[in-house]
Parts: structure tokens; C-alpha cells; sequence
């Protein structure tokens, strides 16, 4: 296996610790204040204990919110993964048969450094920080979630995409023996997504190894994953196995199963419908029973950052 | 002592059958008050949301197979069950519509109101319910006298509402169709074999001596 020229780590990249120490604070006023409000929520995701190694990592002022984040049951226990079935409990209850470890990630197309590279060399060089995100589902649910990882572009940036490469697709890895809802073809398998180029190098597009401080479960696409937080959910390809830059769009497997219900660039808008529901207001999970609906933001609320890229774009034909 | 049929429906059959009907309600409501009963999961909305509707479609199956049953076994006294399990699936039915519009729409009428004209599984899912609700209202003795030979006529509007009631499970799934799949192919059956014995019951009776009026 090649291995890779590692790019010197950026000192901009290193959260300061005055920004360390200030969301610390601001988190904390978050938590007690939900602690008095949800109790009940608080003591059910203490019954689950987080699992996987603990990594090391500083934590991003920048991309704080003050919004409480899910438990860890939640963030864990109910999610889309179609490929350990269809249910959003499946996930957590089939992933134990993903073995991510040995892994490897085959990089190709449109770069000046390809070939096939071992988990670890793909995540030794990037110190891991953590991101609260915001989390749309395609589905009208939404959740906080504290990701551990990295900048998509940083990773990006080592394979020396060429100028031709103006598209980046990810593969999750294809294998019914560990992965059991592959064994019907309920998607197209393996799943693909794609992004443009300048999306994907944009400071949000995160690349996820960890959530609340740990390493990643299988269920939540272990042992890689991005995160893009102003698009819906299904943008974010998990156990990814194969990075292709290339200079038309590629296809993505939701948009070539249902055309009509999901583009290619699925960002979150709370002004144009999903066929068979509004996306105008979405549910948080974790309000219980009772907890009104909140209204979706453009962009999911990250429009002062990617707006731009879509300038002269219209959204509602590329939804 | 051998006990009555009428008694040991009245007193076993008929209150048991009541019991079984409210588990699925039992369990909703313990599970929103977080009582130790199996979890309604991290979307406590969906789940309930689910739970109505699945005992809906299971009920309107079981009350669809009484006549089925009955002609099997030849035990008319399965009748006394079938207003019970008819009322009880349109109280599933209005408490899965109470809880989208309270707990999942959050009462925006608007929202509301859009969902019913413009997806098409909602209108179906409503037009069931409004059937269901016709039903349930002449579901009485009193009612039954006074629609003499036309309440059974109206009651057949059960086999439009399976129809719907399935479709609009199955058109609100994402992708795995196995499950609306299973409730239409048992719909199916049950309508068939209406069909089949109408028809058989129609040619016995076109082999009495009939008046030609054509060649």
C-alpha cells in the first residue's frame, strides 16, 4: 500500500483554549438548565453507558451550539442505516457483525494520490476535535449530536485532487455477511453518495471517527463517516470504503431509487416539501410526547456559512 | 354445572375480548407516562403513532374474519364478538388521527389541513376514518331497526375501508414494503372469499328455473 505524504497540521486548526474554557461554559449552562427541565430524559440516557475507546481530542468553540445535545442512547439507539435494516432501532441491534478493524479505504479518479490505504494511515495525521452538530433527518426528526472527527477537506486535501476533480463520491462498504440488510435489495447497493467538490471542502463537511468521546459505534457508520450538517442525513455517507473524485455528478443511491422524493443535493429547506410531508417544522427527539414541533432552518441553520454556494442556483428544481 | 353460551359470552368471552382490545392502548398510555413497560423508544410520537395504526388494521382483519370463522366452524355465537371488535377499531383509529394532529401536527391546522388535500395517503386515511365513524355510530341496536335492510348495505362499506386503510399504510412506507405487503395479501383473502361465496351462493340459485327473455 502507498503511503501517504502527510500535510503539516495547520496551527489555525488547534482550538485555542480561551475558546476551550468559553463553550465549556456555555454547555454548561445549556445542561443545567435542561437538567431542570428534562429530567426524565437525563436519567433514561444515564441507564446507557457509552461504549468504544475514549479518544483524544479539543473541543471546537467555533461550531458550538447551544441547543442540548441527544443522549447517547438516542444518538445510538435510533437511526437510519439501511444497510442493518429498516427500522430505526435495527441499526443498534444488527451492527455488532460490522468489523472495522482491518479497514481500508481505496481512493481513485481525479487525484494525484490514489490507491488503497489502511484506516490507519487515513486517520494518523488529523487531531480529532468535537463539533455539536445539528442533525436533519430527510424523515421531518432532528437531533444534537456531539461528533468527534476531523475536516472533510484536510483529508481531501492529501489525495491532491486534480482541477478535473469537481465531484467527490463515497462508498459504504458492501458485505450482507456483516452487513445483514444488504442481503435485500431494498437500495441499490452499495450505497453511494456524492457531494460537489467546493462542498465538500467546506469548513462544516465534517469527517466523523467519534460521538460524545468516544470511538464511533458500528451503528452510527463506524469507522468513518461524514457529517454535513446542512444537508439531510441520508447526504452523509457512513463506513465508507472508497473515495472517487471525478468530473461529472455522480449518481447517489437514494436519488436513483425515488427521483421524485430525493435530489442530489438534499439541502435542508424548510421551503420545499418532501412529496408526502412538509419539511417546514421538524420534531426533536428527546422532547417526549408532548414537545411541540420547531420550525426547520434554511440550511438547518448553517445558512450564514454554505448560502453562498448555492448563489444563482435554484433550489427548488435541486432539491 | 354447565354455564350458559349466553352467559359465558357475557361474562367471559365478551369482557376478555374487551381486555385484549385495550392492551395496545394500555401500553401507549403507560409508555408516555414512562411506567416499567417495553420503551416507546427515542420517538415516543412515531411509535404511538404506529401502535394505533397497526392495531387499527389488526382489528379490521379479526373483525373481518368473524364471518369467515363462522362459516369454518359453524359456530354462529362468534357473532356476539363482532360489534365489539368493529367499535374498538374505530376508537384505534380516531385515537391514531387524535395523535397526529395533537402530539405529531402539534394542533397547526394549517399543516394539518394541507396534509389532508395534498398527500394523497392522508386523504385516504381520513375518508377510512369518516367511514369508520359512520359505522361505529350505527353500530346500535337502535339503529339497526331503524336501517332495517340498508344496515347491512352501509356496513359493507368495511370492505372500502380495509382497502384504504391498507393503502394508506402502504403508500406512506419508505421502502420496505414487506409488512403493508402482508396486511394486503390478508385483505385480499378475506374479500376473496366474500367474493367466492356470493358467487357460489348466485349460481345456485341461477340453476332454479329461470324465464328466458331472449333467444
Amino acid at each position: 500500500m502507498p503511503r501517504l505524504k502527510l500535510p503539516p497540521i495547520r496551527s489555525s486548526e488547534i482550538t485555542a483554549e480561551r475558546f476551550f474554557h468559553m463553550r465549556r461554559e456555555v454547555l454548561a449552562g445549556a445542561l443545567g438548565l435542561a437538567a431542570v427541565t428534562a429530567l426524565p430524559r437525563a436519567s433514561r440516557a444515564a441507564a446507557a453507558a457509552p461504549g468504544g475507546a475514549a479518544l483524544k481530542y479539543t473541543r471546537n468553540a467555533r461550531y458550538a451550539i447551544v441547543d442540548k445535545p441527544n443522549s447517547y442512547e438516542e444518538i445510538t439507539g435510533y437511526n437510519n442505516f439501511y444497510e442493518f435494516g429498516v427500522d430505526k432501532t435495527d441499526p443498534a441491534a444488527n451492527a455488532g457483525s460490522l468489523r472495522t478493524r482491518p479497514w481500508s479505504i481505496t481512493v481513485g479518479g481525479e487525484a494525484g494520490v490514489t490507491g488503497t490505504f489502511t484506516i490507519e494511515d487515513i486517520l494518523k495525521p488529523h487531531p480529532l476535535e468535537e463539533r455539536i452538530y445539528r442533525h436533519r433527518c430527510v424523515e421531518a426528526w432532528s437531533m444534537v449530536i456531539p461528533w468527534v472527527g476531523f475536516p472533510l477537506a484536510d483529508l481531501l486535501q492529501r489525495f491532491k485532487p486534480t482541477s478535473r476533480a469537481k465531484f467527490v463520491e463515497f462508498t459504504t462498504l458492501l458485505d450482507p455477511k456483516q452487513m445483514p440488510g444488504q442481503r435485500r435489495a431494498v437500495l441499490d447497493w452499495p450505497y453511494r453518495e456524492a457531494l460537489r467538490i467546493d462542498e465538500a471542502m467546506h469548513p462544516l463537511a465534517f469527517m466523523v471517527t467519534g460521538v460524545y468521546g468516544r470511538e464511533l459505534p458500528n451503528q452510527n457508520g463506524a469507522p468513518l463517516r461524514v457529517h454535513l450538517p446542512w444537508k439531510y442525513g441520508f447526504k452523509s455517507a457512513k463506513s465508507i470504503v472508497k473515495i472517487r473524485f471525478s468530473e461529472r455528478q455522480p449518481a447517489n443511491t437514494w436519488a436513483v431509487s425515488a427521483p421524485g422524493e430525493y435530489g442530489f443535493y438534499a439541502n435542508v429547506n424548510p421551503s420545499v416539501d418532501h412529496p408526502r410531508w412538509s419539511q417546514a417544522t421538524e420534531r426533536r427527539i428527546g422532547g417526549g410526547f408532548f414537545a411541540a414541533r420547531q420550525p426547520t432552518l434554511m440550511f438547518n441553520g448553517y445558512a450564514d456559512q454554505v448560502a453562498g454556494l448555492y448563489q444563482g442556483l435554484d433550489l427548488r428544481r435541486n432539491f | 354445572m354447565a354455564i350458559s353460551t349466553d352467559r359465558r359470552y357475557r361474562f367471559i368471552y365478551k369482557p376478555a375480548a374487551f381486555i385484549a382490545c385495550l392492551v395496545p392502548l394500555a401500553w401507549a398510555v403507560a409508555g408516555i407516562l414512562q411506567l416499567p413497560v417495553p420503551s416507546l423508544g427515542a420517538d415516543p410520537v412515531r411509535r404511538v403513532l404506529g401502535i394505533f395504526g397497526h392495531t387499527t388494521l389488526n382489528l379490521l382483519l379479526i373483525t373481518l374474519s368473524v364471518s369467515p370463522l363462522r362459516a369454518l366452524t359453524g359456530n354462529a355465537n362468534l357473532l356476539r364478538l363482532r360489534r365489539l371488535l368493529g367499535v374498538f377499531t374505530f376508537v384505534y383509529a380516531l385515537l391514531h388521527f387524535l395523535t397526529y394532529i395533537g402530539p405529531f401536527q402539534g394542533f397547526s391546522w394549517s399543516a394539518i389541513v394541507k396534509d389532508l388535500v395534498k398527500r394523497p395517503y392522508i386523504t385516504l386515511g381520513f375518508a377510512a376514518l369518516l367511514m369508520l365513524l359512520a359505522l361505529a355510530v350505527t353500530s346500535t341496536n337502535g339503529w339497526m331497526r331503524r336501517l332495517k335492510r340498508r344496515w347491512q348495505q352501509l356496513h359493507r362499506l368495511i370492505y372500502v375501508i380495509v382497502v384504504l386503510g391498507v393503502w394508506h399504510y402502504w403508500w406512506q412506507v419508505k421502502k420496505d414494503i414487506r409488512e403493508p405487503l402482508v396486511y394486503a395479501t390478508l385483505a385480499a383473502a378475506l374479500l376473496a372469499w366474500r367474493w367466492w361465496r356470493q358467487r357460489r351462493a348466485a349460481t345456485s340459485s341461477s340453476a332454479l328455473p329461470r324465464v328466458r327473455e331472449t333467444t
